[in-house]
């Protein structure tokens, strides 16, 4: 009875969603007007992709083979953009106090804030992809793939990104420092994902394998990852 | 309803800021908090608002309606939770939405009104001035009806009128069964109790 009320997140029924909804609507406004995070993400990514076969050389074969990894890579670096962002805004300007005495529970304000980001900078990569694929001599066939994966893959990306931004949330340059934290948390992620990308039906490696461990893998971040950055938000707050 | 607070004791940094601190208000009655520069005023109000954790001592509300005390509280503080990419009518219909404003707050167009900023509600709240965001902040405690108000300088960038209209609304909400501690260097016209911290360390 003493101090952090929300942390007994006592469900009711539909009062529940108004407050998330209004957030999910703030964070996607935020998100268009100022700008930079989706659209600055994606020409990242473009930057990443167009480097790869002046640094590779202009080795066709080589490219198809190397383009899934640097395509995850790409679209992994270009989701770390932004992320410290994520919470830092709010802890700033009070609106972190408002969300504590909202009575929403801080894990599902955390993850309403997390959909809004991936919609943000998550989507337009994955719309990107094949795009970005062609340019690195991926066959048409494995496009699909590459594609699936990355849309598969990219809400663990933020999610566990926002463990780590929680983490961070007081620090003015926690840039570098979240990158650190959360690039080695990435890699379960990473291997079922090019795994899956680089799986062309028909092929020998199956591509329901890898991909079910991903989509496994984003399920279990949808669920632990809201809990762990809510508990870092608590704790940081103070 | 009553607020009572007992023998708190907040720790922060290592150093204890206050201890045993203790007092009791009923419906419709307010408390000054007082005290030099660093006493703990802020200290204080964050801890009764649950985001800082209490070393030692009780806060208690009875009695409970909602199911956390922090769903009886407005917090005032010196953060606004402005949005500058927002427009002030925007800001204000997020503060309503999450604070669930439901049980006969009043509409933005009303909170706006009677804190002045009518003309401005279409303009993002980037542009505002500090006394403008103060009473955009402010109007929120119109929005959502809450018992409990824990104002922090809560007369900080208003000009003269604004101050006026502020003292208005609290003595409201006091009539109206509300409690109020504010932490404050101004002289506030409310009829309250003073709780001097620093005085006993």
């Amino acid at each position: 009875m003493t101090s952090g009320g929300g942390a007994r997140a006592k469900m009711t029924e539909s009062p529940i969603m108004a407050p998330l909804r209004a957030l999910f609507i703030r964070e996607l406004k935020i998100g268009q007007r100022i700008g930079g995070g989706g659209p600055l993400g994606v020409v990242f990514f473009l930057i990443l992709v167009t480097l790869t076969p002046i640094a590779v050389g202009p080795d066709l074969a080589l490219l198809a083979k190397i383009a899934p990894a640097m395509l995850w890579i790409g679209a992994l670096l270009a989701c770390l953009l932004g992320l410290d962002r994520l919470f830092q805004a709010d802890f700033e300007d009070g609106s972190l106090d408002l969300f504590l005495l909202s009575g929403t529970p801080l894990e599902l304000i955390v993850l309403t804030k997390c959909l809004a980001h991936w919609a943000l900078t998550g989507l337009p990569l994955v719309a990107a992809a094949p795009f970005f694929g062609l340019m690195l001599a991926l066959p048409a066939n494995e496009l699909g793939s590459l594609t699936l994966s990355l849309l598969a893959g990219t809400p663990a990306l933020t999610l566990i990104g926002a463990i780590g931004a929680a983490l961070t949330v007081s620090l003015r340059r926690g840039g570098l420092l979240l990158s650190v934290l959360i690039l080695p948390l990435c890699v379960p992620v990473l291997i079922f994902g090019t795994a899956a990308a680089g799986a062309a039906p028909g092929s020998m490696i199956p591509f329901a394998t890898p991909f079910l461990i991903e989509c496994a893998l984003t399920l279990f971040a949808l669920v632990g990852a809201p809990i762990a950055a809510a508990a870092a938000l608590r704790q940081m707050s103070e | 309803m009553r607020l009572e607070a007992s023998e708190l004791a907040v720790e922060r940094g290592g150093r204890i800021v206050f201890s045993n601190v203790s007092f009791a208000i009923q419906s419709g009655e307010s408390l000054i908090v007082t005290g030099r520069n660093g006493a703990g005023k802020s200290t204080l109000l964050r801890a009764l608002a649950g985001f800082l954790p209490l070393r030692g001592g009780e806060v208690s509300l009875t009695p409970l309606l909602e199911d956390s005390i922090a769903e009886n509280i407005h917090y005032i503080g010196h953060a606004d939770a402005l949005k500058g990419a927002l427009t002030v009518a925007e800001n204000l219909s997020f503060f309503g939405a999450l604070l669930r404003s439901g049980q006969g707050g009043l509409s933005v167009e009303d909170a706006l009104a009677e804190v002045g900023l009518v003309p401005l509600a279409d303009l993002p709240a980037a542009y505002l001035s500090a006394g403008q965001k103060r009473r955009a902040s402010l109007a929120k405690l119109r929005i959502a009806l809450r018992p409990v108000w824990l104002l922090d300088e809560p007369s900080n960038a208003l000009d003269a009128a604004a101050q006026q209209a502020m003292e208005t609304v609290m003595a409201a909400h006091l009539s109206a069964g509300g409690m109020i501690v504010a932490a404050t260097h101004a002289r506030l016209e409310l009829a309250g109790r003073e709780l001097r911290l620093g005085a006993a360390t």
